[in-house]
């Protein structure tokens, strides 16, 4: 593989991948709020 | 309403709208509905056919200009409006509802086709423990033209049926006829929990597999040399847009069904980016498969990459095959590759027959099972009949090219203008979204939707109308193009005014009070202006 494709995969993974990292870490720093009038299902799952 | 049945005709709806049971199995199913066929044998070669590594630059600024700016248009729409597309339409606006009715219509005309990929891919599976196409002295390219779907000369439509595509198919169909019937949260919640966990682990161990056989250095080098000269050529702009619309289930009304199923303090925006993401890093996976495959192909050919690489039912059933006749293991990747299609195919068709069950269901305000049966039994008859044939092949491959154009790439251009130019509900939609999203939209986000949507898939669509009109399609008859094609099209278009004129009854869900409860508790949340990060 030349040093030009590997610099490419890096950056392709670091960008993508790292993307999904961190929305994942944002979503996970604001907590699932939950509709204070609608009382919950018994979860199926 | 109440949660009593009719006694007289079908039964009424029960009283409360289904919302998935928690965000990461909103999450998990949007992953599952984006996460389809084209992330695996589309994605690879149009990345490669356009700059290769310097296809991330146009692909990272569609994604951010176009692709999550719209994704959230349409959550914004099914979750303010809380119905499956047609009903979130009407109430966005009356005369709205027949895009909803288009965009069910284009589901459907997806879902009779998609049904007969996962069919096949599911017979791969067995053929690739057999290796069925060694037989055949045409290889797998004759193997599956000739001896599995036995594909006739003349291209027209028939009904010589083909057995080993019509058992599969119909197994197919059973499969998501039981998961549709179960519902949102015991059907396709648990669907994709299942399957997706399961595509994911079983797609690693590929691209795993794959990065370690003779040549796919040589096929990585390929995939990721990038051809900077591409960058000035606008073709390579608009694939990229093209690729993240269709990529991201965009303007299908899926989005806007699945949202309509959560929860009224989600985080929409939140939600949409890891969506977002997690398809495209499904994407940059397979890519990285598929190449390494093909470079090990080229290798064993004694030819380059270039010569070997292919996208769509070339790679997948005649390509691949060939690849796991030769590679050590081979078996164990075509089970991989091909099981991998087969789920990630049926997470996508379950969403798809969601748009058109909902819609349904909305409109008679039926229960979820008879809703549910009426809808999908004639969709899978329809199916069976036109598919499992001597020339199914044909109408696949026509309708999928003109439904994607003038179908959904039509939909999305005239929703676009409608929602933003026309009506003017852009501003209302990004309050509704900044209520409770960790990420706000402000007027970036009205521009780009408003601005660039419009632009970009005007631009495509005329490009589009262009080359389908300077030649024959495939190079089949007029005629052929001219009904399953353009006619079908424009059959879509005249089949949504008319399914928009059916009056709303009584029974239906557009005047439910549940829904009255949610528009007053959704006002009384939002802020007058977006708050902290503006997208």
């Amino acid at each position: 593989m030349s040093a030009l494709a590997i610099v490419f995969m890096i950056i392709s993974m670091l960008t993508i991948w790292g993307g999904l990292a961190l929305a994942l870490i944002h979503l996970s720093r604001h907590p699932e709020k939950t509709d204070d009038d609608v009382i919950e299902p018994a979860h199926s799952l | 309403m109440s949660s009593q049945s009719s006694t007289q005709g079908a039964p009424l709806a029960s009283d409360k709208r289904e919302t998935f049971s928690s965000r990461k199995l909103f999450i998990l199913s949007a992953i599952g509905s984006a996460v389809g066929l084209g992330n695996i044998w589309r994605f690879p070669y149009v990345a490669y056919e356009n700059g290769g590594g310097a296809f991330l630059i146009p692909y990272l600024v569609a994604i951010l200009c176009a692709g999550i700016p719209l994704l959230f248009l349409d959550y914004a729409v099914g979750h303010r409006y809380r119905g499956s597309a047609p009903l979130s339409y009407r109430r966005a606006n009356r005369k709205a509802e027949v895009l909803g009715w288009w965009q069910v219509l284009i589901c459907f005309i997806i879902a009779i086709y998609y049904a007969a990929i996962i069919a096949w891919a599911a017979m791969y599976c067995w053929f690739s423990i057999t290796k069925a196409w060694d037989k055949n002295p045409d290889g797998a390219g004759g193997f599956f033209m000739n001896d599995f779907l036995k594909v006739q000369e003349e291209v027209t439509v028939g009904f010589d049926f083909v057995g080993p595509v019509l058992i599969p198919m119909f197994a197919v169909w059973l499969i998501a006829i039981v998961i549709m019937v179960a519902g949102v949260n015991k059907g396709i919640s648990r669907a994709n929990a299942i399957f997706m966990p399961l595509l994911i682990i079983m797609f690693l161990v590929l691209v795993v597999q794959s990065v370690f056989l003779p040549g796919a250095i040589d096929g990585l080098n390929t995939f990721f040399t990038p051809n900077f000269e591409a960058l000035k050529n606008p073709s390579v702009w608009a694939a990229a847009f093209g690729h993240i619309f269709f990529s991201l289930s965009v303007a299908f009304g899926i989005m806007v069904t699945y949202s309509s199923y959560m929860k009224r303090k989600s985080d929409l925006t939140g939600s949409g980016y890891v969506v977002a993401f997690a398809n495209s890093s499904f994407e940059l996976l397979a890519g990285i498969g598929v190449f390494a495959a093909l470079g090990f192909m080229a290798y064993n050919a004694n030819s380059s990459v270039d010569e070997v690489a292919v996208s769509g039912i070339g790679l997948a059933f005649i390509a691949f095959p060939t690849i796991v006749s030769q590679a050590p293991l081979g078996s164990v990747i075509g089970v991989l590759f091909f099981g991998s299609l087969v789920f990630a195919g049926l997470t996508s068709l379950i969403s798809i027959l969601e748009v058109i069950v909902a819609a349904f269901q909305d409109k008679l305000g039926w229960r979820r099972a008879p809703a549910t049966l009426i809808v999908t039994i004639p969709v899978a008859l329809i199916s069976l009949a036109l598919f499992p044939t001597t020339t199914g092949l044909y109408l696949l491959d026509t309708m999928d090219a003109f439904v994607n154009q003038f179908g959904i790439l039509a939909c999305a251009l005239v929703i676009v203008i409608v929602l933003g130019a026309g009506l003017g509900m852009l501003p209302k939609l990004a309050k509704h979204l900044n209520r409770h999203s960790s990420i706000k939209v402000g007027t970036g986000w009205k521009v780009l939707v408003g601005g660039v949507g419009p632009a970009a898939l005007g631009y495509m669509l005329i490009n589009e109308v262009q080359t389908k009109m300077a030649e024959q399609y495939s190079g089949y008859p007029a005629w052929f193009n001219g009904v399953f094609g353009w006619g079908m099209a424009g059959a879509l278009i005249v089949g949504a005014i008319i399914l928009s004129m059916v009056p709303w009854s009584k029974k239906s869900k557009l005047d439910d009070p549940e829904f009255h409860q949610h528009k007053k508790n959704v006002e009384a949340e939002e802020i007058p202006e977006p708050a902290g990060k503006e997208y």
